[in-house]
């Protein structure tokens, strides 16, 4: 993504589309965040030279209005890349107070969707304060997918999101509590959001409205319960060498409202203090990457601003991982869907989460900088490239590794499918072919890369979008918990 | 009223260094509010020596009463340390969600019932409420001829009583004849930019004949009087005191699936005083 030909800070957040098997990708180009330096000297005023009198901190603004009639303390709006633009406008005609307020026009499903962050011009200190609150109504009932603070272009180190937020068409009071108000002393990220219909019966084409949008001293966001890995005690095995990333693990805040009701929010691993019960095994960084660095068991356990947070992560180190065989073929003869050896193509997705049946996961990993992927409670999934679809006419094969990191069971029935969307290069529409291809358990060894070379004898292959993988014997209860895949592409 | 007892804003708890300043300072009066004029201590429970609870002062109710207490509440009463406790020179009265006797939840209600009762006063406690649906913590006076009269000619004065589920909010509440429960006389008292479980904050009443002031901290936010009650007058006999944590009931409604357990109410000191 370029901006005036220059390639700067490109955040990617993602909106997951379930039902319908697609992803969209909202990008957030920010090329004029000013970094401020956290020390300004003061000017001296004696010849005597004491430190503390020539030196210190500065206090940037503590500017609690975001919008109140208009915006407040200097603010830009950058919206998201693919966000419909004209979503945001002010809107002199609507106001809960006063003259204004902000507008959003959501696009009708399948038109796109809005979505932008309002960083500051300059850092403010909002350690003073507990919450972002607004008042907002909507033309309809609706949800607004994600909405929250701090992104800022640069790491959003403090990102704070309110998911499915419901809105009505009555101005009403909303709180995002901040998860730990002393961090927030050089805040970029005043307020963001992302809203757009996820299929055909989810709202699109309707407005809403904020007004009165700002950081607030309430007092009444209280009884705070942290949590990691959504609150849940996680065992897992994991390779020496390996990453785990915190951050796409359920790390949220609960507060009680004043009202009463409780306000969970997702919330950036930096908010977190991490905890390894043994440094020698697992270590974890300030952004909640856990770095497995010896064989052994180490549990990971955070606080919140001094709150034990609910839930654990207990990593059982099973030795150093084998990597699948590199690939030798030369680029020009393959089409890659996922290698670290060859560029490969766009993807929509590599686990479309397809509701209501499918149950696996998908627990992505790096090694070495090489990146796999990890499926967990397996029982169907499949990757999805459409824009634009694989012409496979002059590819003969598709290449697949594939690793089971169990015994293999005897009665593995595991089936790959492979589909080609037709001429209308979109899944159903009545054009779809597929081709299918079994696999047993003597194609496997347990813990040992499978190379699996599927020959490509479909008709139509000019326009493959799918690969499912499934098991066939007990497609509710897989006889394979998981499994891992890398070097998926067609070749000559 | 000749004693005017005045408490200053910021130094409630220091009884004393509070009642030291007023004579030795000439006071703002901006700054001060006159919510009690009773001083003649009569009994204090400081709560200051661990363990179990004085039991010259206090008793336990056990079990569920008739109909969960007549409120259709779910929690059975004990008097095991694991529902009520001094430590740290706090009461703890913990609601735990349990199996126990065929109830779900498991807490604790002290009352001074033959040991300590009297007719008006200044009732006072420092508390910290717990929270969450279906917690029904209460602060509150009984009628001490309820075995006679029956309940509600015996009279009941609610100095304290809160939802939960309304953590700013507190009741202040008188139930007697023609005017008991969905029609008892009293009044809310809200805390504003605060909440009444993150600190402790003191529930008084001043009582004398033909009124009943209710206070929060320093502030008087309701007066009862005869002209106010729908009813018959109750409360020109003495009336001992109760602090119990009540789950579920008709007050509040069942506890649900975010309703942390266990759930505690603090209490840092019950004192009586005298005009």
């Amino acid at each position: 993504m370029e901006v005036n030909g220059k390639l700067e800070h490109t955040y990617i957040s993602t909106l997951e589309n379930k039902k319908d098997k697609e992803m969209k990708i909202i990008q957030f180009i920010d090329s004029k965040i000013i970094f401020v330096l956290g020390l300004f000297l003061i000017t001296f005023t004696s010849c005597e030279r004491h430190l503390s009198d020539e030196a210190e901190f500065a206090t940037h603004a503590t500017t609690a209005e975001i919008f109140i009639d208009g915006f407040e303390g200097g603010l830009d709006y950058f919206p998201f890349g693919g966000s419909f633009l004209e979503a945001f406008s002010v809107d002199t005609d609507e106001s809960y107070t006063g003259e204004a307020s902000m507008r959003f026009d959501i696009p009708s499903f399948g038109v796109g969707f809005g979505g932008a962050t309002f960083p500051s011009t300059a850092p403010r200190d909002l350690s003073g304060y507990d919450a972002l609150t607004f008042w907002a109504k909507a033309s309809k009932g609706a949800d607004i997918n994600e909405i929250g603070f701090g992104i800022d272009g640069n790491g959003s180190k403090y990102q704070v999101t309110a998911s499915n937020l419901a809105i009505s068409t009555k101005w009403t009071k909303y709180i995002v509590p901040i998860p730990d108000p002393k961090k927030l002393i050089e805040h970029i990220g005043m307020f963001w959001y992302a809203e757009g219909a996820e299929n055909e019966n989810d709202e699109g084409g309707y407005s809403f409205w904020i007004d009165d949008l700002q950081f607030e001293k309430l007092g009444t966001i209280a009884q705070p319960r942290p949590a990691i890995l959504n609150g849940e005690e996680i065992t897992e095995q994991a390779f020496n060498g390996g990453t785990v990333n915190l951050a796409d693990r359920g790390l949220t805040q609960t507060f009680n409202l004043g009202s009463g009701a409780n306000q969970t929010v997702s919330v950036a691993p930096s908010y977190f203090t991490f905890n390894s019960t043994d440094v020698d095994v697992a270590r974890v960084s300030e952004l909640g990457v856990v770095s497995i660095v010896g064989n052994g068991t180490a549990t990971i356990t955070a606080t919140l601003n001094g709150v034990k947070a609910l839930g654990s992560l207990t990593i059982e180190t099973i030795g150093s991982f084998d990597f699948a065989p590199t690939p030798t073929l030369a680029s020009s003869s393959v089409i890659s869907i996922f290698s670290d050896a060859y560029t490969n193509i766009p993807v929509d997705f590599f686990n479309g989460f397809w509701e209501p049946f499918q149950t696996t996961l998908s627990a992505d990993f790096t090694l070495n900088n090489n990146n796999i992927l990890g499926y967990t409670n397996f029982n169907f999934v499949g990757h999805q490239f459409s824009s634009p679809t694989v012409d496979a006419t002059e590819k003969s094969t598709l290449h697949i590794n594939m690793y089971i990191p169990a015994e293999i069971p005897a009665d593995l029935d595991f089936l790959i499918t492979i589909k080609d969307f037709g001429p209308d290069k979109a899944d159903g529409g009545g054009d779809d072919t597929t081709q299918q291809v079994f696999f047993y358990a003597e194609d496997f060894e347990a813990y040992t890369w499978a190379t699996l070379e599927i020959p490509i004898t479909m008709v139509n292959k000019n326009n493959i979008g799918q690969i499912i993988y499934e098991n066939i014997n007990n497609p509710t209860t897989s006889s394979i918990e998981s499994f891992y895949l890398d070097n998926i592409y067609f070749h000559n | 009223m000749n004693k005017i007892y005045k408490i200053k804003v910021s130094l409630f708890k220091s009884l004393l260094i509070v009642f030291t300043l007023f004579f030795a300072t000439s006071c703002n009066t901006d700054e001060e509010q006159t919510v009690a004029t009773f001083t003649n201590l009569v009994m204090q429970d400081e709560f200051d020596t661990n363990g179990s609870l004085d039991n010259t002062i206090w008793d336990f109710n056990i079990g569920t009463g008739t109909n969960g207490w007549g409120n259709n509440e779910l929690q059975y009463y004990t008097d095991r340390s694991e529902n009520a406790i001094v430590q740290n020179g706090v009461l703890i009265i913990t609601a735990k969600k349990e199996d126990f006797n065929g109830a779900g939840y498991t807490s604790a209600r002290i009352l001074t019932k033959g040991k300590f009762e009297q007719k008006y006063g200044r009732f006072e406690a420092r508390i910290r409420l717990p929270y969450g649906q279906g917690t029904w913590p209460a602060f509150w006076l009984l009628g001490a001829n309820i075995d006679e009269v029956g309940w509600p000619q015996c009279g009941e004065i609610d100095i304290m009583e809160n939802r939960g589920q309304e953590p700013t909010l507190i009741s202040g509440t008188v139930h007697g004849p023609g005017y008991s429960a969905g029609e008892s006389i009293g009044k809310s008292y809200e805390l504003l930019n605060d909440r009444f479980d993150t600190g402790f904050h003191v529930f008084g009443i001043e009582w004398g004949p033909e009124y009943i002031n209710f206070y929060v901290d320093d502030v008087l936010y309701n007066q009862i009087t005869p002209e106010d009650v729908t009813g018959e007058w109750v409360y020109d006999h003495p009336f001992f005191i109760i602090l119990n944590l009540a789950i579920g009931g008709d007050y509040v409604g069942a506890p649900n699936a975010e309703t942390v357990f266990p759930q505690r109410m603090l209490v840092d000191y019950v004192r009586v005083y005298q005009k």
